[in-house]
């Protein structure tokens, strides 16, 4: 659903929107977290009712998408004190992401190259050029 | 488990007339259910009923596993907060809370004074002086100080503005997260509230529409826009809940779970996707107006979603 347009509840939802299930994108916004570094192997993470509080969303919704985590191996829980990033949960996080990343990325930029006529080499010679230009910004 | 509130074929009728028409379902422990519907649909009388405030014509309500009739052990475990209640008015606001005690076990005086400040309330000013929004947060307060193990709103809200809802909504989270309860919660501004709700009852004209789960909902209904033949290609076998047409425009709202091959093919096919909010769907879902063979077979549907 992420391609879809995103639907704005009158509610701020600190960024959720209102047509896509709240505990996946709870799971995503968190498993982003981890992947960014923001939240680092062995960090606790926010409780079930922080991040209801913080998403206005019901609490039993937010621990459903600690859950999904936790049931990935993501997060571990160390009982009676919360859930914590498992050892390795990044770098898993980050080979998920380049395992979709051509079909997430590539293909539909070839698809819409291939009906503006836009051929692989002048793909090619684009894509080093955005990467010239942002690798210009951040160093 | 067993559930907080249990309805099985309620009806009940007034003068010939139903209010309520078979109407089941089941309120689980520990949750926040939105009870959604039009105005007469019969909202109020289902919150009634289940309060002990009024009786059946036909069928069952069981409140923690009792009927509330005319049952003070159960009654005491409910607190039910209406629209436009009426306190009596040579009390202050300090002297409704005071009493609050008497009638709810689990009162709590701390949170009680807390939202009385965040609302600012002022606690010395008689009943009879309060605007209508002040009023309305005093049952509020009540409702949420009272910790009932069932706890019903009935659009709570008559002049609060904006601000004072949201307080209502954080508070309201904030004690619930640390005091579980059951609450059922009547309402017109589904989208203020969409976050808070597990499941939605939605009432039709005294009959079930929709009963389900809130995120199962999210992402299951879709308004497709674009070309009327390429809306027409895309939409083909799927369950349509509506349709509009303008030239060789169309848009039609789908109701089924799309993939990401569903995705790309809408692409190709140069249609906007959106998907619809609690409150669109609960719009369709309560507001088809007339009911022949076809649409109880999607209300069937729904209800099953």
């Amino acid at each position: 659903m992420k391609e879809m347009e995103r639907t704005t509840p009158l509610q701020e939802m600190a960024g959720l929107d209102a047509g896509t299930p709240l505990f996946v994108q709870v799971a995503e916004r968190l498993a982003d977290e981890i992947a960014d570094g923001g939240l680092a192997e062995g960090e606790r993470v926010p409780s079930s009712n922080e991040l209801s509080a913080f998403y206005r969303i019901n609490p039993a919704t937010a621990a459903k998408g600690i859950n999904v985590l936790a049931d990935d191996g993501l997060l571990e829980k160390r009982r009676g004190i919360g859930m914590f990033v498992a050892d390795g949960a990044r770098d898993r996080l980050l080979a998920q992401r380049r395992e979709r990343f051509a079909e997430r990325y590539v293909e539909p930029m070839v698809a819409e190259a291939v009906r503006l006529g836009i051929g692989p080499d002048e793909i090619v010679s684009l894509v080093h050029q955005s990467t010239h230009a942002q690798e210009g910004v951040t160093t | 488990m067993t559930p907080a509130i249990s309805i099985d074929g309620l009806t009940r009728r007034y003068r010939g007339q139903s209010a309520l028409d078979d109407v089941s379902f089941d309120v689980e422990a520990g949750s926040i259910t939105g009870l959604l519907g039009r105005n007469g649909a019969g909202k109020t009388t289902l919150m009634r009923i289940i309060a002990g405030h009024e009786f059946p014509s036909a069928g069952a309500v069981r409140v923690l596993g009792a009927s509330p009739a005319e049952n003070d052990k159960v009654l005491r475990r409910i607190v039910f907060v209406r629209e436009d209640q009426v306190y009596p008015t040579q009390l202050r606001v300090s002297d409704v809370l005071r009493v609050g005690p008497w009638f709810y076990p689990n009162w709590s005086a701390e949170l009680a004074e807390s939202l009385v400040e965040d609302f600012g309330l002022p606690p010395r000013r008689m009943m009879r002086k309060l605007s209508r929004g002040m009023r309305s947060a005093v049952g509020i307060v009540i409702g949420l100080a009272a910790r009932a193990e069932v706890t019903m709103f009935d659009e709570p809200y008559a002049g609060l503005d904006a601000v004072a809802r949201q307080i209502f909504y954080d508070r309201m989270l904030a004690d619930y997260a640390e005091h579980p309860r059951t609450v059922l919660l009547s309402t017109h501004l589904i989208d203020e509230v969409a976050g808070l709700l597990e499941r939605v009852v939605v009432i039709d004209r005294g009959r079930v529409a929709l009963s389900a789960a809130t995120d199962d909902l999210r992402g299951s209904v879709t308004s497709v826009s674009g070309a009327a033949i390429a809306v027409e290609e895309f939409t083909a076998g799927h369950t349509v809940w509506a349709r509009r047409r303008m030239a060789s425009q169309a848009s039609a709202v789908m109701l089924s779970e799309l993939g990401d091959s569903d995705l790309a093919r809408a692409k190709a096919l140069r249609l906007t996707l959106e998907p619809l909010t609690l409150q669109q769907v609960v719009v369709h879902a309560a507001g088809t107006p007339a009911r022949d063979e076809r649409d109880d077979a999607d209300t069937r549907e729904r209800t099953s979603a």
